[in-house]
């Protein structure tokens, strides 16, 4: 395999003084093996056009300045080699800002929206220091282990912008955010967890409203694995009664429900519970259209005619459910 | 090559609100000559919820699961992608943390069984790919499906995350899948290609975040539809059922008339191997123009 490869890699332009539309424009150059994608953003700005702009400064996955996206894939442009995504992508690159609607100028883009997210949380230790401690505040290995990668996320955005729920839900506070929760709520000296967890249990805003698509889990480049710690935060708000009956925490619970009677979820039923009798009006349309088409049947949700289908075996699930359950809505 | 053998994982959805996916998967798997266990004692797996509010009790309930493959030495098949990865990260938990693995063990033996890691665990769009071969499929095509344009829809739990799907996807790529559109493409179909084949249909939020769900779903019809897709195929049923069965909803939150039939993937194989109209069950669609394909695909 030849140690080069003649590409031409297309890039997002626009500058929100002047421009209207963003545009896209070709640059052809010959890429070498080693080159990562800030060597081909810098060579477009130093060989092709010095008005291209992106943001970089410490070149070895530490500041979280050069988040870009490269084929829709999130990219940490000074981790990211070249020809990797040559490979991936068939030999046709188009590198683009992590978020096109917040573009300032080219790959700049106006991270605001991520910040206050990521303030609101309180993503740092709250604690109430002695002004001259006499002794250390330890940590067992154990308890560091608990937060040590989440740790590690360097604010990039990448996995804040790849969210299809921040897409849709201006609201949602997001993974990173939701990671930086995570990571100070465990942390033995800090003492804002109940708050935190009361903030990451808002609907609209908070956990509840993650969509589950792991695309955070991709697109990290530390492999933090945010939707890892969503979950965690879903749990502790059980563990620690912060949760509140809501539809999604009936949701959740309303699994156990079924799962004990039927061993199956029961369709029907986690709407009806989860909902509330008076919440079904908002579902009367479909459950009709389910019903035509001999999805559901007219009996299924009332508690006083069992038409479910049941597991085999459906004793034993009962047991390991009173053995191994934890949590308590 | 000896005959395939497989223990499957119906999950809820299957023996409920959608019994044309049973239907379908049984019927292509005996077209193929694939010999298929239905594990009856299988619970639900549940679904990214139950994780939520219980994770332990849910590893221990997917253990089981997994426990009953084992006693029949079969590799254990799904045919939701929900089903696929909340097994697999149950698998995957255990295998990896001997601590947890005899905490679950511990649980299990209360109930007689024991969780030994020795089933692989693989979405049955995949076994049909890689175990049995696309080219064997093209060779039993009885219908082909030349005249759809269909757009391949992978849904995130069969994808995403990568790591932990290893082996059992072939290393599909996340941001760049190519079985499905391989498998349209060997039964004939065209595939269309489209910015939102792999992106999420909202179902896991349909109750508590409607209008995200909405949104999600109807961005990635539309997407297929401005791409000429006369129909889309999915292996995940809880993406079929948001698609087929919200699609006034969704057009209403987006502003578009929506009208595509969204078929399981075990349905599309079902119509170019020619089973039945029964076994295709595409009756049970909500999406009335779904019902057409049948008789259109067979004219």
């Amino acid at each position: 395999m030849s140690n080069t490869r003649k590409v031409t890699i297309k890039a997002f332009r626009f500058n929100a003084e002047t421009d209207y539309l963003p545009s896209y424009r070709s640059y052809t150059m010959e890429v070498g093996k080693d080159e990562l994608i800030l060597d081909v953003m810098n060579r477009i700005k130093w060989e092709h056009d010095g008005s291209f702009s992106y943001r970089r400064s410490c070149r070895h996955g530490i500041c979280g300045a050069c988040a870009v996206k490269v084929n829709g894939k999130a990219t940490l442009a000074c981790k990211q080699n070249a020809m990797e995504l040559l490979d991936l992508f068939d030999n046709e690159l188009v590198i683009e800002p992590s978020s096109k609607k917040r573009a300032v100028k080219d790959m700049i883009i106006d991270k605001g929206d991520f910040w206050e997210k990521h303030a609101s949380v309180k993503p740092y230790v709250v604690a109430d220091v002695e002004p001259h401690p006499e002794h250390e505040t330890k940590q067992s290995v154990a308890e560091f282990n608990k937060f040590l990668d989440s740790d590690l996320c360097i604010q990039c955005g990448a996995c804040h912008y790849s969210c299809p729920a921040l897409e849709a839900n201006d609201a949602f506070l997001g993974p990173a955010a939701f990671a930086a929760a995570y990571r100070f709520t465990v942390d033995t000296r800090d003492t804002a967890g109940e708050e935190r967890l009361e903030i990451t249990a808002q609907s609209g805003s908070g956990v509840w409203d993650c969509v589950k698509c792991f695309e955070c889990a991709e697109a990290c480049p530390k492999e933090i694995n945010p939707i890892e710690k969503i979950t965690k935060l879903h749990n502790m708000q059980f563990e620690q009664k912060v949760a509140r009956s809501n539809v999604a925490t009936r949701h959740a619970e309303g699994f156990v429900r079924s799962i004990r009677k039927h061993g199956f979820l029961d369709e029907a039923d986690i709407v009806v519970y989860s909902e509330g009798y008076l919440g079904m009006y908002k579902h009367l349309t479909t459950a009709m259209k389910m019903m035509k088409a001999g999805k559901i049947h007219w009996q299924d949700g009332l508690p006083f005619i069992d038409n479910m289908p049941k597991i085999k075996n459906l004793d034993e699930v009962q047991k390991l459910i009173k053995i191994s359950m934890t949590n308590k809505l | 090559m000896s005959q395939l053998k497989y223990a499957l994982f119906t999950g809820c959805t299957a023996k409920q609100s959608t019994p044309e996916l049973l239907s379908s998967t049984l019927a292509v798997a005996d077209k193929l000559g694939i010999e298929i266990t239905i594990l009856e004692e299988a619970s639900c797996c549940g679904a990214s919820h139950l994780q939520d509010f219980d994770e332990f009790l849910a590893h221990v309930l997917n253990a089981r699961n997994i426990c009953y493959a084992e006693k029949l030495g079969l590799t254990m098949i799904t045919i939701c992608n929900t089903c696929q990865l909340n097994s697999a990260m149950t698998k995957h938990a255990l295998d990896k943390d001997p601590e947890l693995k005899a905490r679950v063990n511990e649980k299990l033996a209360e109930v007689g069984l024991e969780y030994k890691g020795t089933s692989e665990i693989k979405h049955f769009l995949y076994a049909l790919i890689h175990d049995f071969g696309l080219e064997k499929i093209k060779d039993n095509v009885k219908v082909p499906l030349s005249q759809f344009n269909i757009a391949p829809f992978y849904g995130c739990h069969n994808i995403r995350p990568s790591e932990l799907h290893e082996g059992s996807n072939n290393y599909e790529n996340s941001y760049v899948p190519t079985s499905l559109d391989e498998l349209i493409s060997a039964l004939d179909g065209h595939p269309v290609d489209y910015d939102h084949k792999n992106k999420c249909c909202g179902f896991h939020v349909e109750l508590q975040a409607n209008h995200t769900s909405e949104v999600l779903a109807g961005n990635a019809m539309v997407d297929a539809i401005d791409n000429d897709a006369d129909l889309m195929v999915t292996p995940c049923p809880l993406c079929h059922l948001k698609m087929d069965t919200y699609q006034d909803s969704v057009g209403k939150v987006i502003g578009r008339d929506i009208e595509l039939p969204v078929l399981h993937m075990p349905q599309m194989v079902a119509l170019a191997l020619g089973c039945s109209e029964k076994e295709i069950g595409l009756n049970f669609h909500v999406q009335t123009k779904a019902q057409q394909i049948y008789s259109d695909a067979t004219a």
